[in-house]
């Protein structure tokens, strides 16, 4: 096993990148089930989703960042229609979290990804935009630009759905909903309408995180199986609820999964996102900086 | 009584269509099936007793099947070792996993359970003497006496495992240890209060859940002939485990069995004639339906159909 | 009164919320407690830290001599410490019947791994408080009175000698409340130490010995109900500054 300094450098300032964008993908998830306690593990399948349905869109000329954009009121009202569902046949007979509801959105997950190898087939699909296959050279690193592109929306991303849970009504709304619901509806607020907002919130965060995902790299029908351990790793690595928790969770990720790569290759990768999941279960399951 | 009548009856017929059927393809297609009924019964005894859903059935599957065909390798052990020895590791597996996630909420328990599939999967990638990615290809002993042909004898053997995970999920059920997982499952709080103690239960639960898994998976590698990691800890076994109690019914033991029939058959003929991805998809569609309408699966829309005028 | 359950400086903290500060208290054999406070004042953490649903972050809890802060809740549950809940939690897929036979497995059988004849036993316990009728429905159809007595049915299947009640006559009438009490006043005779919380400050005074009164997680006074109900720090609590 060698030990490069620069290697590693690269690695870190790699992972720091990469980091961020799994903190921007799994956002969507801290919402829905770090403060809303969704059992939804068809948040991947929704980002992949909104990739295939980026590519969709790019393909008419519009550049798939900005395409992710668009789609972010349909992808809302879709998450709002998801609640909704959820709510009336779930949550309100008081199986809540349990094996029905879990059961279902494995369901969901199943169908949306089928749905897409039916649809759009199991070979891999790449958008194309100008910063797709140029790199900046930084001294010795070359870093590709799209890395940085989508670095860069994924910081806006979460420096805006913060910044709106904490300055805005309806944001604070959303996190007093998540700590003391009583309190909420006896100030006349209605909780159902509120988590139905935040859940619309989260599935929009997914169409963007989803033209994140395939400006990054080409996208398959499967993708979603990888991205359910990364996500909800991040999610409770971070602590359910912890908006500033997800990026510090996304960033260990990160560099963590850069730095096995550089060291013990492809093959060890996807299991870093379950161990450290795993790891955090064990040892602290609130997660860092969990309520 | 009856039961064991019924056990008897479906252990005799299998043995008797080994004997007389000479269409090898009915005892392939005959072992999927009995091999889901096994699958859907363990996943029941955790997740429909329970309460606690495991989605990462092909881990304790995969182990199983991996072990056996280790073990075969090294050792050439027989098969009713090879069972043994399974049902011991994945059962360590479910104790394991149990004891470091069953402490936590359900839902984090499923997701561990996803970490597991991946853990286990790339540990048999990254492990050469086990063939690593590409496989090991394994040559199959002659059929013991009085079995002329191999398939036929895991056949009969797959029948027996069936019976056994029954007789066993019946066990559980019916007892005093069924009454607590059902408490667990109602309100965790509150059996706590009444002096279940919940996590050695759902331990129990798991590490029982997980064995029979393994057991699932241990004649595996002997009906193909070969064993690889992609295709072991494939994500149907995980689907069909769930989804069969799901559809046919968590709260007795026949409805894995039910569902298991149902959607294995279901799965044979849509796979060889349309395509697997429109399997998945019509048992995705299944299990929400079912979810949401029928709760209580098949059973418990049997059950709401009057059978008798009083 | 020799103490069966003794609370030393038991504190209990939720991130930077404290629940419970430095609490302590000491209930003799064969009293009738009351604990009192309005809402968020920490009677239900405090029940949650002495039946075992929550550990307690400092201080001792003991329980007829020893020492139970690290046992799990079912532990406690078999030494003789049960509870109601507030809202109540029954075992919705099971029969009323079944509700009691679970504890009574659980906690008085478990000796023997076969069922007893549980059933009777906990038909017996289910004429105690008037549900006999029901044993045969299933316990997500009964009414919210019904449903609070089958949780004081199900406290007292674990054959307990401390019984927490926990609002058990919440939203109850007249009536109702006095069955409730006669119960609790019956199981006290047969020597069962009490815990009661109720908001029904007539019910608790009625019942108590001695009432303890807490306020943002601090005992802010005890002593016989006569005494807490001329309480200024009491009055104020309750009525706001």
């Amino acid at each position: 096993m060698e030990f490069s300094f620069d290697l590693l450098l690269e690695a870190v300032v790699f992972g720091v990148l990469l980091g961020c964008f799994y903190a921007a993908v799994s956002i969507g998830l801290s919402v829905s089930f770090g403060l809303l306690d969704v059992p939804h593990v068809a948040h991947p399948a929704l980002i992949v989703f909104g990739s295939y349905c980026t590519w969709f869109v790019a393909r008419y000329g519009l550049d798939p960042i900005l395409a992710g954009v668009v789609l972010m009121p349909l992808f809302f009202l879709l998450g709002v229609a998801i609640y909704r569902f959820y709510y009336e046949t779930f949550e309100k007979r008081g199986t809540e979290a349990g094996v029905r509801g879990i059961a279902f959105f494995f369901g969901v997950a199943l169908i949306i990804e089928v749905g897409l190898i039916l649809i759009f087939g199991v070979d891999q699909r790449t958008v194309e935009a100008a910063y797709i296959g140029k790199s900046l050279e930084l001294g010795d690193m070359r870093i590709p630009l799209r890395f940085l592109v989508a670095f860069g929306v994924a910081v806006v991303l979460m420096a805006g759905l913060t910044l709106y849970l904490a300055k805005t009504f309806t944001g604070r709304a959303i996190k007093a909903v998540a700590q003391d619901e009583p309190a909420l509806r006896l100030m006349g607020a209605d909780p159902v309408r509120i988590k139905q907002w935040a859940f619309g919130i989260a599935t929009a965060t997914a169409s963007l995180a989803g033209a994140l995902l395939i400006v990054i790299g080409p996208v398959d029908p499967g993708l979603d199986r990888t991205y359910i351990g990364r996500t909800f790793s991040v999610v409770v690595l971070a602590g359910l609820g912890s908006m500033t928790g997800t990026l510090a969770a996304g960033l260990i990720l990160g560099i963590t999964e850069s730095i096995v790569l550089m060291q013990f290759g492809a093959s060890w990768a996807p299991a870093v996102a379950f161990g450290l999941l795993l790891l955090v279960l064990g040892v602290r399951p609130q997660g860092l900086f969990g309520r | 009584m009856k039961f064991w009548i019924s056990c008897a009856i479906a252990l005799g017929g299998a043995i008797a269509l080994a004997a007389i059927l000479k269409n090898e393809y009915f005892f392939f297609a005959g072992y999927t099936v009995l091999m889901f009924i096994v699958l859907a019964t363990a996943w029941n005894i955790l997740g429909g007793y329970a309460g606690y859903v495991n989605f990462g059935t092909p881990a304790f599957f995969g182990l199983g099947a991996y072990t056996a065909a280790v073990l075969f390798k090294a050792f050439e052990l027989p098969l009713a070792l090879q069972i043994v020895a399974a049902a011991t590791m994945s059962g360590l597996l479910g104790l394991g996993a149990g004891l470091l996630t069953l402490r936590l909420r359900g839902i984090f328990f499923a997701i561990a359970t996803i970490a597991l599939v991946v853990i286990m999967e790339t540990l048999f990638i990254n492990w050469r003497y086990a063939g690593g990615a590409t496989g090991l290809q394994l040559l199959r002993p002659p059929p013991t006496a009085p079995f002329e042909s191999y398939i036929k004898m895991l056949f009969v053997v797959m029948a027996a495992l069936a019976v056994i995970a029954v007789a066993i999920a019946r066990y559980i059920e019916t007892s005093w240890l069924g009454r607590g997982l059902r408490a667990i499952r109602d309100s965790e709080e509150a059996a706590e209060a009444s002096g279940v103690p919940t996590l050695k239960l759902k331990v129990f639960a798991c590490t029982v859940s997980g064995a029979l898994m393994g057991v699932a998976g241990a004649p595996m590698p002997m009906y193909l002939s070969f064993i690889e990691p992609a295709s072991t800890f494939n994500l149907n076994y995980a689907i069909g485990a769930l989804a069969s109690p799901m559809i046919g019914g968590t709260a007795h033991y026949i409805g894995p069995v039910l569902g298991a029939i149902l959607l294995a058959s279901f799965q044979q003929i849509v796979t060889v004639t349309i395509s697997n991805e429109v399997n998945v998809l019509v048992v995705g569609v299944m299990l929400v339906v079912f979810v949401v309408a029928a709760p209580d699966g098949i059973l418990g829309l049997l059950k709401k159909i009057p059978w008798k005028r009083s | 009164m020799e103490a069966l359950l003794k609370v030393r400086e038991v504190s209990k903290h939720f991130g930077g919320f404290t629940a419970l500060s430095q609490v302590s208290l000491e209930i003799g054999r064969g009293e009738r407690f009351g604990l009192i406070g309005p809402n968020g004042s920490g009677k239900t953490t405090l029940i949650n830290c002495i039946s075992g649903a929550l550990r307690n972050d400092g201080g001792s809890i003991e329980f007829d001599g020893a020492e139970i802060s690290s046992l799990p809740a079912y532990q406690r549950t078999r030494r003789g410490i049960a509870r109601s809940f507030q809202i109540p939690r029954p075992f919705t897929s099971m029969s009323v019947l079944e509700n009691l036979v679970v504890p009574l497995e659980y906690v008085q059988h478990r000796g023997t791994l076969h069922i007893a004849d549980t059933r009777a036993e906990a038909l017996e316990i289910l004429r105690t408080v008037g549900l006999q009728d029901k044993a045969q429905t299933q316990s997500n159809r009964l009414t919210q009175v019904e449903l609070r007595k089958l949780e004081l049915a199900r406290a007292m299947a674990a054959r307990p000698r401390l019984l927490i009640s926990d609002e058990s006559m919440a939203g109850l009438s007249g009536n109702e409340v006095d069955e409730v009490l006669a119960i609790l006043r019956t199981l006290n005779e047969a020597g069962i130490t009490i815990i009661m919380i109720e908001h029904i400050m007539q019910a608790v005074m009625r019942f108590s010995q001695r009432v303890v009164c807490l306020d943002a997680g601090r005992i802010i006074c005890e002593g016989t109900p006569e005494a807490i109900v001329k309480n200024p720090d009491v009055q104020r609590a309750y009525l706001g500054a």
